[in-house]
C-alpha cells in the first residue's frame, strides 16, 4: 500500500507573458481572441469575452489555430517554377525577382488588353482592397469566390429584404418562439448560431426545427429534423405559404406598411412594359388608393392601399396590386400539401403540421416591447410588435440551381409572417438593410475597359435590366467568368468556378496572365478536379505555351495549386499580419450594431514572407495604378496594408474602420483619417462595436432614427424606407426581353431560358442536372456537409484537427446500403455523369433515403500539404468533386452552360446525382488517386511526433525533450 | 494499491448537456491547446503528419444514432474524466501516481511518480485515461487544475478550458457536493445523470439528458392544421377577405 506524500502543484502558473487581442481566421466567422504569448511563442488562444461576435467562446478550428500557425505546410520563400508545371520543380527566388516578375507579366496585361489578367480570390477577408485594385488595374475580370459559395443567399436577400442570412442578418436568438433553419451543417455564423441554439432551447415554449437531408450537428439537436430532399426545399416553403394563404394566416398589415405587395403591376400581356409596375412621372410606384379611389404614389405614408382587384389608370392602363398576383400564384393546387408531400419527401401532415406551428408563434404568440420608435414618415409608436418566427438558411439552399429563387421563397415565408427585423424575428445586421433592389452597378461594358486605364467602377455590382448586362453587341459575355451577361444576369459575386475553364477553353477570349489568392483551384475549390488539372497543364499546339500562360498564386501553404502555378508569393498566417474586416467589405456586425475588426501581428514571421494585402498594394505602386501611387508616381501607402487600413477613404471621411475617426480619433463611421487609429483598436481589444439605442434595434428598414444614422455612417445615401421586393421588378425587366420587347434581348439559344427562369415571384423548379440525367441510370443525390471541426480550417492539414477528420467516408442510409449490398467499411464506386470514384462507406439512418453525403474537403492530394505519401487523407480521403461538372451534362443550342444557379451563376455542386455499386477493396486506397506531389522548396522540416507545449514546462522538467 | 481519500471536502465536476451539445469539438481542441502546455504538457502527437496520427486527448466526442427500431436519434457525446468518488484506477496504482484529492477531489496522475504500468486504464470503464506513450506515462483531465485557482487568470476565466470555450454553453463546471451551488441546482432542475453507475465508482460528473422534444401535434400550443377560412372556399370571395382599410 503506497502512502507516500501527495505531489505539490502550483495552483498559479504563469501563463503568458503578454495576451494580444486579434481576430481569428480559422474560418469565416471571425471571432475575438486573445492569444497568449510565453517566451515570444503563442502558448495558447481563447475567445474574447468582450467580442460581439463569440463573447468569449470558441470553437474547435479557432481553438487549433496554433497548429495552423505552426504548419509544417507554410511556405518560406517566392517560388519560380523550372518544371513543367503540376511537376512541384521551383526555385526559390528573392522577392524583388519576384515582384519584378509579377510586374512584368500584369504590366504587359495592362498596356495591351486589361481583361488579359483574372485576378480571382478565394476565402480571403479583403475583398474591399482586392476590388479597387482590379478596378484601377482596369480588369473586369474579377471576383472572389462568392460565386462558389453563397452568392445565391446574399443575391435572394439584397433583391428581396435588402439584406440576407448570416452576414447580412441574424435570428432574434433572444426572443424567438420559432427558429426554422434550412440546410445548414457548419455554415456561417459558426459560433452564434451555436451559441443562439443553446439560449434558444433552454427556453420552454420555443422549436427548433431544422430541414436538411443530414441529421447531424445542429440537426441532431433539433425538436424537428425534417429529412427532405436535396433542391426541394423551396417546393416545401411554397407549400408552406399556400398553407397561410389559404387559411388567411397573412400579416397583411406589415405587407402594406413594408413591402411592395400594394404596388400596380401592369397587367397587358404582349405589351412591353406586361408586369412592371405603374410609376408616376417622377418614377414613383403607384398603389390603388380605396379612399381616393385613384393610383397614388405607392411611396406615401397614411394611404389606404387596395391589396386586389384589377383597376384601371385614367389613362386606361389595366393593373392589379402584386398582392393579388402573388396570392393566386400560391393558392394554385399544385403548391397544395398533398401536391408537394412526394417530390419533397415530407409528409403532407407534416407540412400542414409546420404551417400550423408558424402560424401559431406568428399572430397568437406576439411580442410587445415597450419601446418607442419613430416611423421612417415621422409617425411615433409607443410599442415594438414581433412576430418570433425567424429563420436562416445556408449552403444547402445556396448550392442548388434553383437555390435563387428558393432564398426568396424563404425570404417572402418571412414577409408574410410579418417577422422581418422585428422582436422575435429575422434582424438586419448594420448596414443593412440597404436600398431594395440594390446597386451599384457592375462594371466592364466594352466601353468601360481600355489600355493602361482604370474602369469606371468596380467590376461587382447588381444589375436592374438588360441594359446593365456586361456583354458586348451581340450579347456575348465581356468577362472571363460570363457574370452579368444573359447566361448569369444577377451574377453579383462573379462565377470563380468558370474562371479556368473558360480560360483554357479561351471562351468568350483567352487570357494571359490568371492571379488566384487563397483558393485552392487544383483541388477542392474546383468542380471537376481532374479535369481542372488538365486545363491548368493543357498545352497550346499553335503557340507551345500553356494555354493559360501564367500563373500567379498567393497562400501561406504548399496546397495542390500551389504545384500548379508559375510564381507563388507566399503569405504569412494569420497571427503574423494586419487585416481590418471591414463594413465596406464582409461586416461582423450584430443587429444589435455595427462593428468592425482588425487583426495585428501577435509574432513576427521566421520566414521570408509577405502579407498578400502588403504585396498587392506594393504591386500596385510598381504598375503605377492610380489610387495606390501619389501625383509623383511614389507609392501612396508605403506602409503597406495597416497604411491603406488607416489612410485610404472611399468617400470622404469614410474609410476601412468606422472606430476611432477624426483626427484625435473623437468620433466613428465619418471623419478624416486618425494616425494613432490602429492602436485605439489595440486598446479596445482589436474591435470597434457600437450599440444602437433601444428606439433603434428593430424595424431599421423603416425606422427614421436609425436611418438617419445609417446616412451618417454612409451606409445608405438617403434617409428613406427601404421597402422589401415580394415582386421583383428586375426578374420581371429581364424576363420581357427574353419575350422580345426592348433594346437588349437575350440571344436565341438562351431566350427560353432567361423566360423560364426570370419570374419576378419565387418559382421552383427541378435542379438543371436532375432533368438532364437519366433518374434511372443515376437514382441518388450526393451532396457535402461541412465538418464543425474543419470547415474553412482544412487549409493547413491541421495537426489537431486532421486526427478528428482525417479521412472522410460516403455516409447512407443504412436501407440503401442494404440495397446496394455493402455496410460499414465497404468500398463502393459512385459515379456520375462526369467519372467515377472509389471510397468506403458508413451506414446511418439519420439521411434521407436515397442521399449519400460525406465531409467536404477532407481528401488531398497524396504528397501536398506536406503530409507523409501515406496519409489517410490521401490515401483513403476523396472529393466528390471528380463527379460534380462544372459545365451541364447537356447542351443548349449546341453549348454546354455552367452547372450553376441560371439567375446568379451560383455553382450547383448540389444538384449532383450518382449511381453506387459496390467495389473490391482493392489495394485499400480511394480512387481516383494521382501522382503524389513533391514538397516544394524551403517547405518547413516537420517533426515526426509533435510535442508542442513541453516548452513552458519549468526549466528542468524531464518532459522538456527537445527544448 | 493507492489510498482514497475517506471524503472530500468538494467535489468538482463538470456537467454537460445533451440537449445542446453539437458535437462542434470545441471542448476537446482547447482542452488539448491549454493542457498540451500545461500541467501535464505535453499531450504528445505521434506520427503527426503521417499515416495514423495519434495523440494524447483528455476529451474525445463521440458521435453515434441511436436505435430503438422506430426512432433513431443522433447524439454528440463528450468523454472525459468523470473523477469518480470511489475509482478503481486510484486504487490499483502501485506507486501512488494516481490519486484523489482530499480538498477537492480532483483524480490526477503524478508525473514523477507514474511508471506507466497502465493498470489504471485497465480499471476506467470509460476509457478517460490517456497514455503518452512517448513520456512513457499516464496522463488525463486535471479539471484544468492550473486555471481553476490561478490568480494570474482573471476570477470569471478560473474554469476549465472546455467550459470557458463551449460555444453552445453546454458545459459547466462547479462543487456537486454542494447541494446548494449553481451546478447541483442545474442537474436537479434537469435530471442530470451519472455515467453507468452500475460501476460503482460513483462518478462525480453528471450528463444532462435531451429535453422532450417538440414534435408532436400540440406539442407547440399550435393545432394540426390550420383550417382553412371560408372566404378561401370561393375565389370570388377571396376579396372579403382583404375588404378593409390598410393603412400605410
Amino acid at each position: 500500500m503506497a502512502l507516500l506524500k501527495q505531489e505539490r502543484i502550483n495552483p498559479s502558473p504563469v501563463v503568458a507573458d503578454e495576451v494580444k487581442n486579434t481576430t481569428c481566421y480559422m474560418c469565416a466567422c471571425r471571432c475575438g481572441i486573445r492569444v497568449y504569448l510565453r517566451n515570444g511563442q503563442v502558448r495558447y488562444i481563447e475567445g474574447n469575452p468582450d467580442h460581439p461576435v463569440n463573447r468569449g467562446v470558441l470553437c474547435g478550428k479557432g481553438s487549433s489555430g496554433i497548429m495552423q500557425h505552426l504548419s509544417p505546410a507554410r511556405l518560406s520563400n517566392p517560388l519560380k517554377r523550372v518544371g513543367p508545371r503540376g511537376s512541384g520543380e521551383f526555385e526559390e527566388i528573392s522577392w524583388e525577382e519576384a515582384l519584378d516578375l509579377a510586374t512584368k507579366w500584369l504590366g504587359d496585361c495592362r498596356k495591351t488588353d486589361p481583361r488579359r489578367l483574372a485576378f480571382f480570390t478565394g476565402r480571403d477577408q479583403s475583398q474591399s482592397v482586392t476590388a479597387l485594385w482590379a478596378t484601377k488595374f482596369g480588369t473586369p475580370n474579377h471576383a472572389a469566390h462568392g460565386g462558389f459559395c453563397s452568392v445565391n443567399m446574399a443575391a435572394a436577400g439584397l433583391y428581396t429584404i435588402g439584406g440576407s442570412f448570416w452576414e447580412f442578418g441574424e435570428p432574434d436568438w433572444e426572443r424567438t418562439r420559432y427558429f426554422m433553419m434550412f440546410g445548414v451543417a457548419e455554415d456561417h455564423d459558426s459560433n452564434p448560431i451555436k451559441t443562439g441554439l443553446g439560449h434558444l432551447k433552454g427556453r420552454e415554449n420555443t422549436k427548433f426545427v431544422s430541414i436538411n437531408p443530414v441529421r447531424t450537428g445542429y440537426s441532431a439537436i433539433a425538436d424537428e429534423w425534417v429529412g427532405i430532399r436535396p433542391g426541394t426545399d423551396g417546393l416545401f416553403v411554397m407549400a408552406l405559404i399556400h398553407e397561410l394563404f389559404k387559411a388567411q394566416k397573412i400579416d397583411l398589415d406589415f405587407l402594406v406598411r413594408y413591402t411592395n405587395a400594394p404596388w400596380l403591376v401592369r397587367v397587358e400581356p404582349g405589351h412591353p412594359e406586361n408586369g412592371l409596375f405603374l410609376r408616376d412621372a417622377d418614377g414613383n410606384p403607384l398603389a390603388w388608393d380605396r379612399e381616393a379611389g385613384a393610383p397614388v404614389n405607392a411611396l406615401l405614408p397614411d394611404i389606404t392601399p387596395e391589396l386586389a382587384g384589377l383597376v384601371e389608370t385614367p389613362e386606361g392602363v389595366k393593373a392589379r396590386p402584386a398582392f393579388e398576383i402573388m396570392a393566386n400564384r400560391y393558392l394554385e393546387p399544385r403548391y397544395s400539401a398533398d401536391e408537394v408531400a412526394e417530390t419533397t419527401g415530407v409528409p403532407a401532415a407534416t407540412i400542414r403540421r409546420i404551417a400550423a406551428e408558424l402560424a401559431h408563434a406568428a399572430f397568437e404568440q406576439e411580442i410587445e416591447l415597450d419601446v418607442e420608435w419613430t416611423d421612417w414618415a415621422g409617425r411615433k409608436h409607443d410599442k415594438m410588435i414581433g412576430r418570433p418566427v425567424s429563420m436562416h438558411a445556408m449552403r444547402g439552399i445556396s448550392a442548388h440551381s434553383n437555390g435563387f429563387h428558393t432564398c426568396r421563397a424563404i425570404h417572402l415565408l418571412q414577409m408574410l409572417l410579418g417577422s422581418v427585423d422585428c422582436p422575435g424575428g429575422f434582424r438586419y445586421k448594420p448596414p443593412f438593410p440597404r436600398p431594395c433592389p440594390p446597386g451599384p452597378k457592375p462594371t466592364g461594358k466594352p466601353d468601360q475597359v481600355k489600355p493602361d486605364t482604370p474602369m469606371p467602377g468596380p467590376p461587382l455590382g447588381f444589375t436592374l435590366g438588360p441594359e446593365d448586362l456586361l456583354v458586348d453587341e451581340d450579347g456575348a459575355p465581356c468577362r472571363i467568368d460570363k457574370g452579368f451577361s444573359w447566361e448569369h444576369p444577377l451574377s453579383a459575386h462573379g462565377l470563380m468556378h468558370m474562371a479556368i475553364p473558360n480560360a483554357w477553353a479561351a471562351d468568350p477570349y483567352p487570357v494571359d496572365t490568371l492571379f488566384m489568392y487563397m483558393a485552392n483551384m487544383a483541388w477542392n475549390s474546383s468542380m471537376n478536379t481532374k479535369g481542372t488539372m488538365e486545363m491548368l497543364t493543357d498545352i497550346d499546339e499553335d503557340t507551345g505555351e500553356y494555354r493559360i500562360p501564367h500563373i500567379i498564386y498567393s497562400d501561406a501553404y504548399a496546397s495542390e495549386m500551389t504545384s500548379y502555378s508559375d510564381l507563388v508569393l507566399p503569405d504569412t498566417t494569420y497571427l503574423e499580419r494586419w487585416d481590418c474586416i471591414s463594413l465596406l467589405d464582409r461586416p461582423i456586425s450584430s443587429a444589435h450594431g455595427p462593428a468592425d475588426s482588425i487583426r495585428q501581428p501577435v509574432v513576427k514571421p521566421d520566414r521570408n514572407v509577405r502579407p498578400f494585402q502588403d504585396v498587392l498594394i506594393d504591386l500596385g505602386a510598381r504598375l503605377g495604378l492610380p489610387g495606390f501611387v501619389k501625383d509623383d508616381g511614389s507609392p501612396l501607402y508605403p506602409g503597406g496594408y495597416a497604411d491603406y487600413i488607416v489612410n485610404h477613404e472611399r468617400m470622404p471621411g469614410i474609410g476601412p474602420l468606422a472606430g476611432w475617426r477624426g483626427e484625435d480619433g473623437e468620433t466613428f463611421g465619418r471623419g478624416a483619417p486618425n494616425p494613432k487609429q490602429l492602436e485605439k483598436y489595440i486598446e479596445n481589444g482589436s474591435f470597434w462595436h457600437y450599440q444602437l439605442p433601444d428606439s433603434q434595434q428593430y424595424y431599421k428598414h423603416a425606422n427614421r432614427d436609425y436611418l438617419e444614422f445609417a446616412v451618417h455612417m454612409g451606409f445608405i445615401p438617403k434617409a428613406e424606407q427601404i421597402v422589401m421586393q415580394v415582386y421583383s421588378e428586375p426578374m420581371q425587366k429581364f424576363r420581357l426581353a427574353a419575350e422580345g420587347h426592348g433594346e437588349h434581348q437575350p440571344p436565341e439559344h438562351l431566350r427560353e431560358r432567361v423566360r423560364t427562369y426570370f419570374d419576378p415571384l419565387p418559382i421552383w423548379y427541378t435542379p438543371i442536372e436532375e432533368t438532364q440525367v437519366e433518374h434511372k441510370e443515376y437514382p441518388i443525390h450526393a451532396i457535402t456537409q461541412r465538418p464543425m471541426a474543419m470547415y474553412h480550417s482544412w487549409g493547413s492539414q491541421n495537426a489537431w484537427l486532421r486526427q478528428i477528420h482525417g479521412f472522410n467516408r460516403l455516409c447512407m442510409h443504412r436501407d440503401l446500403a442494404a440495397e446496394v449490398g455493402v455496410s460499414d467499411d465497404d468500398w463502393v464506386y459512385v459515379e456520375s455523369h462526369n467519372g467515377r470514384i472509389k471510397c468506403q462507406v458508413k451506414t446511418m439512418t439519420g439521411c434521407e433515403r436515397n442521399t449519400v453525403w460525406t465531409w467536404n474537403a477532407i481528401g488531398k492530394r497524396r504528397g501536398a500539404w506536406n503530409l507523409d505519401p501515406d496519409a489517410a487523407e490521401g490515401e483513403k480521403g476523396f472529393l466528390l468533386n471528380h463527379l460534380i461538372s462544372e459545365l451541364l451534362p447537356q447542351g443548349s443550342g449546341g453549348r454546354r452552360m455552367s452547372n450553376s444557379d441560371p439567375v446568379t451563376g451560383q455553382a450547383a455542386w448540389f444538384d449532383l446525382r450518382v449511381k453506387i455499386t459496390r467495389a473490391e477493396a482493392g489495394d485499400g486506397r480511394s480512387e481516383p488517386q494521382f501522382e503524389p506531389l513533391k514538397p516544394v522548396p524551403g517547405i518547413v522540416s516537420k517533426p515526426k511526433d509533435l510535442r508542442f507545449g513541453e516548452q513552458f514546462l519549468p526549466e528542468g522538467s524531464w518532459r522538456r525533450k527537445n527544448s | 494499491m493507492t489510498m482514497l481519500p475517506k471524503t472530500t471536502k468538494k467535489k468538482l465536476g463538470l456537467v454537460t448537456d445533451l440537449d445542446i451539445c453539437v458535437g462542434c469539438h470545441a471542448c476537446a481542441v482547447n482542452c488539448k491547446e491549454w493542457n498540451t502546455g500545461g500541467h501535464s504538457a505535453p499531450l504528445t502527437d505521434l506520427n503527426a503528419y503521417g499515416k495514423d496520427p495519434n495523440g494524447v486527448w483528455f476529451n474525445r466526442v463521440h458521435v453515434y444514432e441511436t436505435d430503438d427500431g422506430e426512432n433513431t436519434r443522433t447524439v454528440n457525446f463528450p468523454r472525459s474524466c468523470l473523477h469518480c468518488e470511489t475509482p478503481d484506477c486510484v486504487t490499483v496504482c502501485p506507486t501512488g501516481a494516481s490519486y484523489k484529492r482530499e480538498e477537492d477531489g480532483i483524480v490526477l496522475v503524478d508525473a514523477e511518480k507514474c511508471i506507466g504500468c497502465k493498470l489504471c486504464s485497465w480499471a476506467c470503464p470509460y476509457g478517460a485515461r490517456e497514455y503518452d506513450e512517448d513520456d512513457g506515462i499516464m496522463k488525463k483531465c486535471t479539471l484544468c487544475i492550473d486555471r481553476i485557482y490561478n490568480e494570474n487568470i482573471p476570477e470569471a476565466e478560473r474554469e476549465p478550458a472546455c467550459v470557458i470555450t463551449c460555444p453552445a454553453r453546454a458545459r459547466h463546471f462547479g462543487d456537486l457536493g454542494d447541494p446548494e451551488s449553481d451546478i447541483s441546482k442545474l442537474v436537479e432542475k434537469r435530471g442530470g445523470f451519472a455515467l453507468m453507475p452500475e460501476t460503482g465508482y460513483q462518478p462525480v460528473n453528471r450528463y444532462l439528458p435531451p429535453r422532450p422534444r417538440k414534435v408532436d401535434v400540440g406539442d407547440t400550443g399550435a393545432p394540426a392544421q390550420l383550417e382553412p377560412a371560408e372566404e378561401a372556399k370561393s375565389s370570388s370571395a377571396f376579396f372579403n377577405w382583404l375588404d378593409k382599410a390598410l393603412s400605410r
